[in-house]
């Protein structure tokens, strides 16, 4: 187990410094300027400001001094408005993994309790019903979701806020709104593999045994059907943490995905690295974290390859 | 077989998520009589006023900080702010001494006249590498100190004669300096404060102090400021509202949904919603220093015939353009100053429009003869496709399809439309990668002068690569104004603009407007355009 983990770290490593290599080249080959008035400022004075932020110097320079300050801990500050990278970095987290972690969990609840409702009655309204649900999840993009939870329970209804952040009532509506296309998937997983689970021999030998109903479902089929939901959950939960741009728009949330979008489109060269890294290493620490969890739901898949 | 489940993870993460976000929650806004919520539509940049450069940095700076001079409770004038009495002018218009008032910063300590010394040469320092240098360049010798030419920090011209009295220095006299004095780069730092949070200076709350109305007690990155009022203001009994929270908020819809529900009491329509909104009761349409044009390349031999682009900026109605595609409250143009910008010339308050009237000009049979002379003249017998570059923006594609139909169907010539990304939009306009460009200009200062000298041959933002010794020749003599006479000195503007216009360097299209929505429980907000094209003043709001 131990020396899994650390060949998988060593990998997580590599991939990560990939990663960070050609984000370095290929941002500073992107065409434009990263100052933001360049149309207004002299030549004299570009050149001025960007020898302050250290891009007068040749490229591999950069690259080299970018890696120092990063072994250290350093992330760079801002060119866009000369805040600490790590400091935005952890403020717009914060938000994002409140509300993402809220949606993510309810979508789980929710997901899971539709999908096993909708495999054990089968090709009723219930089974319908959470087909639709998930189909809905699945098909209307996020941005007509948060706008219209936005505008009906906040602005028409008036039940909760309709935007802005500050007290925990803020947070209810974007986690719904993040929590749709979870329930879709898992809903989806959970119930096609309950399917399968239900007509497996040992589910009948279970039954024969005498166990109770709930025992069945929770312990024997549940537990198999989760190993393909789990699978979805690793990127999903990196992905619905690290923010979603519309979401926050929409209920001006001061979340990553703001940060992360806005720092492409402005050239903030080290933002855009500092939230790559960033968004990298949650993904590729959820994978892990993932893999290690199929041992654990499933003993049949041995991380280890090991002697028992 | 091991019993682990995944409640217990999912309940680890969600319990250390929610211990991460615990602190960053503060009270909600309550909607009370001395709290003003404003939404924002975007997050200021830099706050330490040598540096900054965008709208809502400078809606920052103008209440939490004071110079010699603000902008007044009408929104279109100055008046006098820390200046005591007015100043003393010499003969020749060069050199002014100011008297400062009695005031605070918020730490207590007197403002004096070192801490003006000190921020005007600090902006200047070539090593700030201040954006906006440039403004303090009518300082004496402030250029050539700023371009690490002839001068040293202390040839420029101002100076701290004792704590109270501020003598200033001019290259040349200035009709509008009561105005440039009212600028974000013309208020005092303290010294000790600057050196003391070095890089962080004005980069949180607290790494810096006030002399403004309010005070900034808060800035939570992306989200929201915080203004409290000062007590240590020098007006503080004319300050009526406690307390100014301003809400960034990137999207339209968000800004007016939280308008709608009454969580903010002012804010800025943007997008689609300028349409719908332009005529409520509860908008205020607030004219920007904004010019908006097209520039026309001069390196392409076919748009370097007169004829040809005064035919194409015949062909461009911008009336029809502003009422049928931009449907705000914004002016059609006919020139390339905007209609809010000053004169400076025997009556200071007189806009520039006022004395220089241009309508905007729309001619097809007219454009139809001067594009077949100019065709003739240059040898050809078809226009060439020309190339409009624009931002991906909404706005920026409307923009070019109506160009593109227009000069189709009014002169029978092709537009090619490449729409691009900002920067490389940006990009290719420094490069003079384009035929024709759309171009916004937003002045520095409030005079005719701040659009006009972007055309002098040579200069760094004379996108239109044009030439034209006479125009050369005016801007020249307005700059200089030598005789001080600032009649001499308008009429001199006014005939440049007019040979820009006849030369159709541009073709004007319209002058921008900002609109925002306001509460009819806010009373006495104050809008104007000066500044970075837009600033709002809470010295004298008040909540009903």
């Amino acid at each position: 187990m131990a020396r899994y983990i650390l060949k998988r770290f060593s990998l997580m490593i590599v991939t990560l410094f990939i990663i960070i290599t050609a984000t370095f080249f290929l941002i500073h080959s992107l065409p434009g300027s990263p100052l933001q008035n360049a149309e207004k400022l002299t030549p004299e004075l570009q050149a001025q400001i960007l020898a302050q932020y250290g891009l007068d110097q040749p490229i591999h320079i950069q690259y080299f001094k970018y890696l120092g300050g990063l072994v250290q801990g350093d992330l760079g500050t801002s060119i866009a408005n000369g805040q600490s990278v790590t400091g935005l970095l952890m403020n717009g987290f914060s938000a994002s993994v409140f509300i993402g972690a809220q949606g993510l969990i309810l979508g789980i609840v929710i997901g899971l309790i539709l999908g096993v409702l909708a495999a054990l009655k089968r090709n009723t309204w219930i089974d319908s019903f959470a087909t639709g649900t998930s189909i809905i999840g699945v098909s209307v993009p996020s941005f007509v979701l948060a706008a219209t939870l936005s505008y009906f329970i906040g602005v028409e209804l008036g039940w909760l806020p309709a935007n802005l952040w500050g007290t925990y009532e803020h947070t209810i509506l974007p986690s719904i709104a993040l929590s749709f296309p979870v329930v879709a998937q898992i809903s989806r997983y959970v119930r096609t593999e309950m399917v399968e689970v239900l007509e497996q021999d040992y589910m009948r030998t279970a039954k024969a045994k005498g166990i109770s109903r709930l025992a069945i479902t929770v312990k024997h089929a549940l537990r198999n059907a989760l190993i393909p939901a789990v699978t979805v959950m690793g990127p999903l939960a990196a992905g619905i943490i690290t923010g979603s741009l519309v979401v926050e728009s929409i209920f001006a949330v001061p979340g990553m995905g703001k940060i992360f979008v806005d720092s492409i489109t402005s050239k903030d060269y080290t933002m855009v690295m500092g939230s790559t890294i960033f968004y990298s290493v949650l993904i590729i620490s959820a994978l892990f974290i993932v893999d290690l969890l199929y041992g654990i739901i499933d003993p049949r898949i041995r991380i280890s390859g090991a002697k028992e | 077989m091991k019993k682990r489940k995944l409640v217990p993870f999912l309940a680890i993460t969600l319990v250390a998520s929610l211990g991460v976000t615990a602190c960053s929650f503060g009270g909600g806004a309550k909607d009370d009589k001395d709290t003003l919520v404003i939404a924002s539509r975007s997050e200021p940049k830099e706050l330490d006023t040598a540096k900054t450069t965008d709208g809502p940095s400078g809606i920052v700076t103008a209440n939490v900080q004071e110079g010699l001079y603000r902008h007044a409770k009408d929104g279109k004038s100055v008046e006098p702010a820390l200046v005591d009495g007015e100043p003393q002018v010499s003969a020749d218009k060069l050199t002014y001494t100011f008297k400062i008032r009695d005031a605070k910063w918020s730490d207590g300590k007197p403002v004096r006249a070192q801490d003006f010394e000190f921020a005007w040469k600090r902006t200047l320092t070539p090593e700030t590498a201040a954006e906006y240098a440039m403004i303090l360049w009518d300082l004496k010798n402030g250029r050539a100190f700023n371009e690490k030419k002839t001068a040293k920090v202390e040839d420029v011209g101002v100076k701290a004669l004792d704590d109270k009295t501020l003598e200033v220095k001019l290259e040349k006299p200035l009709p509008y300096l009561k105005n440039l004095l009212a600028f974000p780069m013309y208020l005092p730092q303290r010294e000790d404060i600057v050196k003391q949070y070095g890089k962080d200076f004005a980069k949180n709350a607290k790494a810096n102090v006030y002399n403004g109305p309010y005070k900034l007690v808060d800035w939570k990155q992306k989200q929201s400021l915080t203004l409290e009022k000062n007590e240590n203001y020098w007006d503080a009994a004319t300050v009526k509202t406690k307390k100014i929270e301003i809400k960034v908020m990137t999207d339209a819809s968000a800004a007016i949904n939280a308008y709608t529900t009454g969580q903010v009491q002012v804010a800025n329509v943007g997008g689609d919603f300028i349409q719908k909104y332009k005529d409520d009761k509860e908008a205020v349409a607030i004219k920007e220093p904004t010019s908006a044009m097209m520039i026309m390349n001069q390196k392409n031999k076919f748009l370097a015939n007169t004829k040809v682009r005064q035919a194409l900026q015949l062909a461009f109605d911008s009336k029809e353009y502003q009422q049928g595609v931009l449907q705000d409250k914004s002016t059609a143009a006919g020139g390339l100053v905007p209609g809010n910008v000053k004169g400076n010339g025997k009556d200071l308050e007189k806009l520039f429009r006022e004395s220089a009237p241009a309508e905007p000009k729309f001619d097809v049979t007219e454009a139809k003869r001067l594009l077949a002379e100019g065709l003739k003249e240059l040898g050809m017998d078809k226009a060439p496709e020309l190339e409009l570059i624009g931002d991906d923006t909404t706005s920026a594609k409307r923009h070019g399809e109506y160009v593109k139909d227009s000069f189709k169907k009014n002169l029978g010539v092709d537009v090619k439309i490449s729409s691009l990304p900002f920067q490389q939009r940006r990009d290719r306009t420094t490069n003079g990668q384009f035929d024709l460009v759309a171009f916004l200009w937003q002045g520095d200062y409030n005079d005719a002068m701040s659009y006009l000298d972007l055309f002098v041959t040579g200069g760094p933002f004379n996108y239109a690569k044009w030439s034209n010794k006479e125009y050369d020749a005016l801007i020249k003599k307005a700059q200089e104004n030598k005789s001080g006479d600032s009649q001499e000195r308008l009429d001199a503007m006014i005939q440049a603009e007019k040979i820009l216009l006849d030369e159709a360097v541009i073709i004007p299209e319209y002058y921008r407007t900002m609109t925002y929505l306001v509460k009819p429980t806010v009373k006495d907000m104050v809008f104007s355009s000066e500044g970075f094209g837009e600033e709002l003043s809470f010295k004298w709001v008040q909540k009903k």
